[in-house]
């Protein structure tokens, strides 16, 4: 048990938790054991059947309420005499200001997703509050400590975008399974059942120009007196079939590439086949309709032939067309729409049968597609454990004893969790340290609507920015704002960058601030005619902004949606002794890059310890040399520069 | 594998572990039956755990009546005198554990398991005690050795910040995916006992300290006749003498059992939350590995320190059966 001033340091605490879901559950009920009795839980999402499987404050009779306030009261069984403060909320909201967050002494991060740990990340340091950072996926976790000034903040290093392919490859050429769910779920499903008015790329194809969208309006749209199955049999001979030819007589493409075979419906299913109806007039209710039941195909897990795809394929565009009209035109996909998920996997097979890829379960393709993160409740128990091990150290403000500690699938040297000092902040982290950015765009063109969302929102993680040159606010978001800045600030954003009110050109300092993250950044721009489409898609480079190595296949993106895995990145043990089951989602870790550590006062009592990576050396003397040797991180060079600079 | 399927139920709730270890493994989960034997804050977690990950069924054995220590750590039960009154530790936690999923069959056994014959653990793939003495360790131990199939034999025990556990798998053969071939393992584990007698100088020279103080320890309830757990800071001298006995006989220096970490191992005797629930956690995934056949199972102890933040794995076997 815990001594007595930790004991007295832990009553006295007031917690945040943010995230109720599967780690939230374990750190909750492990928080209120050890004695903690005044918890805040902040937690937007409601309960699912998935989550049953792990988060265990939740019963099935939960399903759809809110997960923060069922967890409190799960809770409190077992603790009746302690403060839990539920909020069903989003932690993005104004509400949680700066001013909520100094009221605690410590923030307990259990969220899933890499946008709102940096908003959190950013109102701990404005508060100047400690955080607790965790992730988990699978068998793996991490803990790691951040304490403003003392520690990394937790952007000082680079975590993994999400990935992103071209456009080319999910239009033309795709190669994994993966291009076909993303043009299965973000071209054919939008275009069919999502909203008309977005652009859609389904028909580009390398050569083909605009002026093929008119044609491909009237190709996808239903006609007034059209069956509904010689519809579906239309559009599939269009996307498989026709698509395709058209690809292919694009010779320069397939070079060195396996080419495409067209798929026309007639082949597969011959016209007499009238779907045996009987299974699908049982009693449903419009959400409970699904094409595999139709089919009398049962198992989630069976991959299923191309003849199978295809049925599926025209049932379930034949059934969102019959029982759930009123859906088409305002559908997303969504992981837990049954007939949306079957009707891409079958689509996405179709396609990959076509270019020779090999076909996946409808249980694989959903997890493919909705991003799922392949989750067990021991490791969100162990990993919850460990955050309250590091939130009491906090507590007692035990500066040297913190540690990032790493649960690994594999152990290294003995270790299966194992500690590491944490690091001393990024003297060039932008978002700790105040450094200034660098953005080289083409000021003529570029315009401000760009620049905020491709920059401003999605690089740098501001949700409501204000963007300054000197004294002249360019743009701003905000509740109560006169009607004609209003009127300015959405005539500014068509506008290109040297043509606003201030104009901003070539050694302009634009300033960017987002109040309720109280962060602000500065950033010189620097005017560049040309950029590389290919490599340089949006037209920008932001530099001073250490982003973590992508694919090279990364150019202009379609996005797979955020991918909800992106918890810390998981680890590739020392000793390069790879797990391969793990999946693709999972992100490859950069953490051992050779940074200078946390400088500790009490050397470690026993003999040189094995535990950790070779990189580390714990009896590292007083020294303020930077070892780039082992960086594997893009540096920009102003860093080094500026580092330089420091030394002299 | 036989071919019984996954039902559309176990299908949706299991769905992100089934990710993780795939359907096979979860269809051999649910056939399983544990058995749990101390229902102590550690045991609570690791009970959680596996009626959670979907195992056939638990079997709890303690007859101990609640008390203000076991309602302290153990979140299984609810401070209501209704809830408690008159039941033992096992069907009080019996009951909060049936709530997790109602597809678990979860059970209470009574009586002493030191008396329950051979043929009572056959019917069972996985033993975990806790709160055992030695003596009750090596016999159930050896019990489970006796029988023709292979049951999984495991303790645990939490002092504190730290924590131990201890797997026996007997003869234990597996296969795994590397890259696209199947690779076929073989791993053999040494009894408990086995296992603890192995002369101290004979094993590495860094293994963890934990594991002497823990012998210890527990070599000191022994010769003492107290019940585990029962031995506080008030037995120091005792312990002292008999580490220096030990380390004399084992031809080991003293400073390899800490007086620092006795004395913290005899201080907070209670369990400490977090070391339960990563203990607990450590615990469930061994026992899930070794029901499914995925994965490689640690061999043989586990240790943990909060103090120093380690969960690590010390192989201590004998020659015939060091990796």
């Amino acid at each position: 048990m815990a001594s007595q001033e930790q004991l007295s340091a832990i009553k006295r605490a007031k917690v945040l938790m943010v995230g109720a879901g599967g780690i939230g559950c374990e750190l909750l009920k492990t928080l209120a054991l050890s004695g903690f009795q005044d918890i805040h839980i902040i937690d937007m999402d409601t309960i699912e059947v998935s989550n049953l499987n792990r988060q265990f404050l939740f019963r099935q009779s939960h399903v759809g309420q809110s997960k923060a306030k069922v967890a409190r009261d799960a809770v409190l069984r077992f603790r009746p005499n302690i403060s839990i403060t539920p909020y069903h909320a989003n932690v993005k909201e104004s509400r949680f200001n700066v001013d909520f967050f100094k009221e605690f002494d410590v923030v307990l991060n259990g969220l899933d997703n890499l946008d709102a740990r940096r908003h959190v990340n950013r109102l701990c340091l404005a508060a100047g509050i400690p955080l607790v950072e965790s992730g988990t996926t699978g068998f793996l976790g991490q803990v790691t400590v951040h304490l403003k000034g003392k520690t990394e903040c937790y952007e000082c290093q680079p975590k993994p975008a999400p990935k992103t392919y071209p456009v080319c490859t999910i239009t033309s050429t795709p190669s994994k399974f993966v291009h076909c769910i993303v043009w299965a779920k973000d071209l054919l499903f939008a275009k069919l059942f999502g909203d008309k008015n977005q652009e859609n790329d389904l028909n580009v194809h390398s050569s083909d120009t605009a002026n093929s969208s008119e044609h491909s309006e009237d190709v996808f749209e239903c006609r007034k007196d059209e069956d509904i199955e010689r519809y579906g049999r239309r559009i599939y001979d269009h996307v498989f079939g026709h698509n395709i030819e058209v690809a292919l007589s694009n010779e320069e493409t397939w070079k060195n590439r396996n080419k495409p075979r067209p798929i026309y419906s007639k082949d597969v299913l011959p016209e007499e086949q009238t779907k045996e109806n009987g299974n699908e007039e049982k009693g449903c209710a419009a959400d409970d309709v699904s094409a595999m039941v139709s089919l009398s195909l049962k198992n989630p897990q069976d991959i299923w032939s191309l003849v199978e795809n295809s049925r599926v394929f025209l049932e379930a565009l034949r059934l969102f067309f019959l029982k759930r009209e009123k859906d088409i035109g305002n559908l997303t996909f969504d992981k837990d729409d049954q007939l949306a998920v079957e009707f891409v996997t079958a689509a996405a097979n179709i396609r990959a049968s076509s270019f020779g890829i090999p076909l996946h379960s409808l249980f694989e393709a959903k997890g493919i597609a909705g991003n799922i993160v392949h989750a067990v409740a021991t490791t969100n128990a162990i990993i919850a454990g460990l955050i309250v091990i590091e939130a009491i150290k906090v507590l007692q403000k035990d500066n040297n004893n913190y540690r990032m500690t790493y649960c690994l699938e594999h152990p290294s040297r003995k270790l299966l969790l194992m500690p590491v000092e944490p690091y001393e902040p990024n003297r060039s982290c932008y978002v700790c340290s105040e450094t200034p950015l660098s953005l080289e765009v083409n000021t003529q063109r570029c315009k401000l609507r760009d620049f905020v969302e491709k920059i401003i929102k999605a690089k740098l993680g501001m949700n409501f920015p204000l963007i300054m040159q000197g004294a002249s606010i360019l743009y701003e978001v905000g509740e109560d704002l006169e009607e004609d800045m209003v009127v300015i600030y959405a005539a500014n954003l068509e506008k290109a960058l040297s043509e606003l009110p201030s104009p901003v050109t070539s050694g302009s300092v634009l300033t960017v601030e987002d109040l309720q993250q109280e962060f602000s950044c500065s950033i010189n721009i620097k005017h560049r005619e040309e950029f590389d489409e290919e490599k340089e898609p949006d037209g920008m480079l932001l530099s001073g902004w250490v982003e973590a190595p992508v694919d090279k296949d990364n150019n202009k993106p379609i996005g797979n949606d955020e991918s909800t895995s992106n918890a810390l990145p998981s680890m590739e043990t020392l000793d390069g002794d790879k797990d391969d089951e793990i999946q693709e989602t999972s992100e490859v870790v950069e953490a051992f890059a050779g940074k200078k550590r946390k400088l500790s006062e009490v050397s470690e009592v026993t003999a040189p310890d094995p535990s950790g990576p070779s990189s580390i050396n714990q009896n590292k003397p007083e020294k303020l040399d930077i070892d780039d040797e082992d960086d594997e991180l893009i540096i920009s060079d102003d860093w080094e520069s500026f580092t330089k600079k420091k030394k002299l | 594998m036989d071919g019984e399927e996954l039902t559309e139920q176990e299908t949706a709730l299991y769905d992100r572990q089934i990710r993780v270890w795939g359907a096979d493994a979860q269809r051999r989960l649910s056939k399983s039956h544990i058995l749990v034997c101390g229902m102590k804050g550690t045991v609570a977690e690791f009970c959680k755990n596996i009626v959670l990950a979907g195992v056939g069924s638990v079997t709890l054995v303690d007859d101990r009546i609640v008390t203000d220590e076991s309602l302290s750590v153990n979140f299984l039960i609810l401070p209501h005198e209704n809830h408690y009154n008159g039941k033992t530790l096992a069907e009080v936690c019996c009951d909060s554990l049936k709530e997790f999923n109602h597809m678990v069959h979860v059970a209470v056994e009574t009586g002493d398991i030191s008396t329950f014959g051979v043929e009572f653990f056959e019917k069972f793939d996985a033993v975990i005690i806790s709160c055992c003495s030695l003596g009750k360790k090596k016999l159930i131990n050896q019990k489970c050795r006796k029988l023709s199939k292979r049951v999984a034999f495991y303790t645990v025990e939490c002092r504190g910040s730290c924590g131990e556990m201890f797997v026996d798998l007997l003869d234990y053969k597996y296969s795994k995916k590397k890259l696209e071939e199947t690779i076929e393992c073989q791993i053999e584990y040494p009894s408990f006992e086995e296992a603890i007698s192995v002369p101290w100088r004979a094993l590495p020279r860094r293994v963890s300290k934990l594991y002497f103080a823990m012998r210890v320890i527990e070599q000191f309830e022994d010769v003492e006749g107290r019940n585990p757990g029962e031995t506080t800071i008030a037995d120091l001298p005792g312990v002292l003498k008999l580490r220096k006995e030990l380390c004399e006989t084992n031809s080991l220096d003293e400073s390899q059992i800490p007086d620092a970490l006795l004395e913290r191992l005899l201080t907070d005797t209670r369990e400490f939350p977090p070391v339960c629930a990563i203990i607990g956690g450590i615990l469930g995934q061994e026992v899930i590995k070794a029901i499914s056949g995925k994965g490689d199972p640690l061999k043989n102890f586990f240790f943990f320190d909060a103090m120093d933040g380690k969960g690590l794995i010390e192989d201590i076997s004998g020659p015939s059966t060091r990796s």
